[in-house]
């Protein structure tokens, strides 16, 4: 249990996906302009992220491991080369499903996040997400845990980078820094500030 | 044609350079190159996966349903990033090691899936091979200069070898620690976003407000 409290808070906060691993970066920049959008995507990302991560847990240790299809007799079978193409197969699957799903049962949500979704199957956080986990070799519960708070960290990123971004739209900036630039080293400073979490030990 | 394909192959280079303008494939950007020898690997794997996918989806483009165009994209760039990243595990263990899940992480470069979207899907397959290769190399471009600053002033080497003799070592240099942090990637793109819409005034962007000069007249 214990383990567990200490992966959440090393994924949501020293192990940033944005911020320390510049994750999903190109929707975190795009994105970022308003507070209402980034709230939306930032929890259409947690959604995604914690389906995502313990199903292709469970398809990596069942299927495609080294050993997993032991169960069916073929135990020097090694798929985990497939890791790739099932990660993505499953991502873009479980993000159609979802939109679905909303929109036939929850309309008011699927209004909110609907727009988020299709941008959702190439964000990058999503399949980092399944393969570090694939990497670090979790166990399912580990998984669980780690999908749902990398979304968390991810979302709680993109929200202070648009809160900070309102802020900073009436302020003059140079003219070649504006937009794009300005925005950049803001964020570079906000994983400055994340860095100051990774002396934490728990 | 020859003039189109020196068109698409140069143009990413600075004038549309996917990563400055068209704020495409910024994760790997900033996550690998910290050092040399990784971000070149990385260039020269998305480069060519870029290239070889444009080529290969613009060959199938008039076959594919729009519907299912965009999984049919992914399974030919997943199966390329399958072989880059078996290739780079059989002959390149250490590097692999170092970039992990960055080479998998190609199949969600916006880089690869913009171009097949915006170029490949309209072009022939040739064409479209240049536009993906011009494109790889204006990441490149990008990648290999940041990653050379970060290298050189953040421990005083290039590709490992020692170009700036460090102090710990008795030489003169103090390596700027910084530089091998993961924020000052954000830094040095911000500043050479910089750099080059100084150099092409037409890249700057449009200011959402402009501080008037009647309110500035009060001020003063």
């Amino acid at each position: 249990m214990e383990g567990l409290i200490s992966l959440a808070v090393k994924s949501i906060f020293i192990e940033n996906l944005a911020l320390s691993f510049f994750l999903g970066m190109c929707t975190f920049i795009a994105v970022s302009k308003k507070i209402s959008t980034a709230v939306g995507l930032g929890i259409a990302v947690m959604i995604v992220q914690t389906l995502t991560v313990p199903a292709n847990n469970l398809i990596y240790s069942k299927l495609l491991k080294d050993g997993a299809l032991s169960w069916a007799g073929l135990a020097d079978t090694d798929l985990s080369f497939l890791a790739l193409m099932s990660c993505i197969g499953v991502i873009a699957a479980l993000v159609q499903i979802l939109e679905m799903t909303l929109d036939r049962f929850f309309p008011a949500l699927y209004n909110a996040l609907g727009i988020f979704l299709p941008l959702i199957t190439v964000n990058c956080a999503i399949l980092a997400g399944s393969l570090f986990m694939i990497e670090r070799d979790y166990n399912f519960s580990e998984s669980v845990v780690y999908g749902v708070s990398s979304g968390f960290g991810w979302a709680l990123a993109i929200t202070a980078m648009a809160g900070v971004r309102e802020k900073l739209k009436y302020s003059d900036v140079p003219s070649g820094l504006r937009g794009l630039g300005i925005t950049f080293i803001t964020a570079g400073l906000m994983a400055l500030g994340f860095m100051s979490f990774s002396g934490i030990q728990l | 044609m020859q003039a189109e394909t020196k068109k698409v192959l140069l143009d990413p280079l600075v004038d549309n350079n996917p990563i400055t303008l068209q704020v495409l494939g910024i994760c790997s950007a900033l996550a690998v190159t910290s050092q040399m020898s990784t971000s070149l690997i990385m260039s020269l794997a998305l480069t060519l996966v870029t290239g070889f996918s444009s080529a290969g989806i613009a060959f199938i483009r008039n076959h594919v349903p729009s519907s299912i165009r965009i999984i049919a994209q992914m399974v030919i760039i997943a199966s390329l990033v399958i072989v880059v990243d078996q290739v780079l595990k059989a002959f390149a263990y250490d590097i692999s090691k170092k970039l992990s899940v960055f080479v998998g992480l190609i199949i969600t470069n916006c880089i690869v899936m913009g171009r097949a979207e915006a170029y490949a899907m309209k072009n022939p397959p040739l064409e479209s091979f240049w536009d993906g290769i011009g494109n790889g190399l204006g990441y490149s471009a990008v990648l290999i200069s940041l990653s050379i600053v970060r290298e050189l002033f953040g421990s005083g080497k290039l590709l490992g070898i020692e170009v700036l003799p460090l102090v710990k070592d008795g030489g003169w240099y103090t390596p700027n620690g910084l530089l091998l942090l993961p924020p000052s990637a954000f830094f040095l793109i911000g500043l050479m976003i910089w750099a080059v819409r100084s150099w092409k005034p037409a890249q700057v962007e449009k200011a959402d407000y402009v501080i008037s000069h009647a309110a500035h007249g009060e001020a003063h």
